[in-house]
């Protein structure tokens, strides 16, 4: 069975099906209607690194649609810390769920992972790698605001070097024909693999160290966090931390429908102050994670969504 | 002088392997992939450093009473992705080999990454390196899809 490990294991029809299935499936998210389409179903929740959102939007999105959730719990109680290989966990967990969401700190985990397993891998973050269950509820946010995919303005800020969620978006991005304006300090910059497989898919590609100026032609800015735990050293990272602060005034030559986005958490890249204006998306955008995830789960799972979806009742 | 009669400075062999075409100064690593440590009781040859019109300088091995097959020669592409290799019966060129580089590398070399799943010693699956492109040659990692160095392909080499 397919799993999700890069944005290339979706062509772009699939990903917009993706999409359209979790708009449907938005009232079952809010809880406003029971649709057990998962029912039977167990989720096996895989996660070495810390996470908030991920992991609970995944455990959310499991239970809204009837199914089940077993977690690995503390990477520090289990049988990690006693030498256990990753093939091997994995083996055990394939014959106890029906999927997995998998984060590792290891870069190409999820692949390895995928390779190990019979049941379908969803890649919950690998190291510096991928993150592509982020990018659907990117672009379900991106689609919500601005009613499409294609040809718009988007600048990626920040950590673009370590930072997952942006390798898979901007592949995304790319294959719907936007202009991306990569916003980071030389030594946090996007990897050279992906900016010379973004050309290679005809990328309009900018590459700035200053946020002003992109601010007024932005349709979306991206912004990210930089992350400490990504640094070999200390220094470096002092070299770079708090380097991009995104505050209320700063978004006054912004277009009235430009939207601030965020992976979270975030550390001082937004100011409060932007919570309270009309372009901060962030909360809508960690929401969206339970409707992206949901309608991921029932693609890999092989259960249709269904085409009509009553508020208080589960489908027509 | 041409490269023909840097050819002559060597033995010609009797039974055995050719090598040609290595990039210079890699002819030591190619037998080192090919498993030969100078242990073996049969001669071989190195010339290293050979003038060659195709590559500017190159290196060639010839090895005595051994033909090496396709698959080990296929293990070479990722260091001699232009070797040509003659297989010698009775002084005579009985069959000529190229290297098939192919789309994938299957179990020769780790991933140069330190961060890659695949690095330790324990996980089972093999190593696999994707053939990214020919010109010029890059190979990605398939678990994390790290470009390789060349170089430290050689350090990895298992």
């Amino acid at each position: 069975m397919a799993s999700l490990i890069t944005m290339d294991d979706l062509t772009n029809e699939e990903i917009i099906e993706v999409l359209d299935n979790a708009e449907r499936l938005l009232p079952v998210a809010r809880g406003e209607t029971y649709l057990p389409l998962l029912e039977g179903k167990i989720l096996g929740n895989l996660f070495f690194e810390p996470s908030t959102r991920t992991r609970m939007s995944f455990e959310t999105a499991m239970k809204r649609l009837g199914g089940e959730v077993v977690n690995l719990g503390d990477v520090k109680t289990s049988s990690v810390v006693k030498g256990e290989t990753l093939f091997d966990m994995i083996q055990m967990v394939d014959g106890y769920t029906d999927i997995i969401a998998m984060r590792h700190p290891r870069q190409g985990a999820a692949q390895y992972a995928s390779d190990s397993a019979r049941v379908p891998i969803l890649n919950g973050g690998d190291g510096a790698g991928h993150h592509p269950t982020q990018t659907m509820l990117d672009l379900f946010t991106i689609r919500q605001a601005h009613g499409t995919l294609e040809g718009l303005n988007v600048a990626l800020v920040g950590d673009l070097r370590f930072g997952r969620t942006v390798h898979s978006l901007s592949h995304a991005l790319v294959r719907f024909g936007c202009t991306l304006t990569f916003v980071s300090p030389e030594s946090l910059s996007m990897p050279d693999e992906i900016i010379s497989d973004l050309k290679r898919h005809g990328a309009d590609i900018t590459e700035t160290a200053d946020l002003s100026s992109v601010i007024p032609s932005a349709d979306v800015i991206y912004m990210t966090r930089i992350q400490k735990e990504r640094f070999p050293d200390e220094d470096e990272y002092a070299r770079v931390a708090g380097i991009f602060k995104l505050c209320a005034a700063d978004l006054s030559p912004a277009k009235g429908g430009m939207i601030v986005m965020h992976p979270l958490p975030r550390v001082s890249e937004i100011s409060p102050d932007v919570d309270n204006t009309k372009h901060a998306r962030y909360f809508e955008q960690a929401f969206n994670g339970v409707v992206a995830r949901m309608s991921l789960l029932c693609r890999l799972l092989n259960v249709e969504v269904p085409a009509i979806i009553s508020s208080n009742g589960g489908e027509n | 002088m041409s490269t023909e009669s840097h050819m002559r400075r060597v033995t010609a062999i009797n039974n055995g392997t050719v090598i040609d075409h290595i990039p210079a100064g890699c002819a030591i690593t190619v037998l080192k992939m090919l498993g030969i440590d100078g242990r073996r009781s049969t001669p071989i040859t190195l010339a290293m450093n050979v003038p060659s019109k195709k590559m500017g300088g190159k290196d060639v091995v010839k090895i005595e009473d051994r033909e090496i097959t396709q698959s080990e020669l296929d293990r070479l592409a990722l260091i001699a992705p232009e070797a040509s290799v003659s297989i010698i019966r009775a002084y005579s060129v009985a069959e000529k080999l190229v290297v098939n580089l192919g789309v994938e590398i299957i179990g020769v070399a780790r991933c140069c990454f330190s961060n890659c799943a695949t690095w330790g010693d324990r996980e089972p699956l093999p190593h696999r390196l994707k053939v990214h492109s020919i010109e010029p040659l890059e190979l990605r990692c398939h678990y994390c899809g790290r470009s390789q160095d060349m170089e430290a392909i050689i350090d990895n080499l298992l």
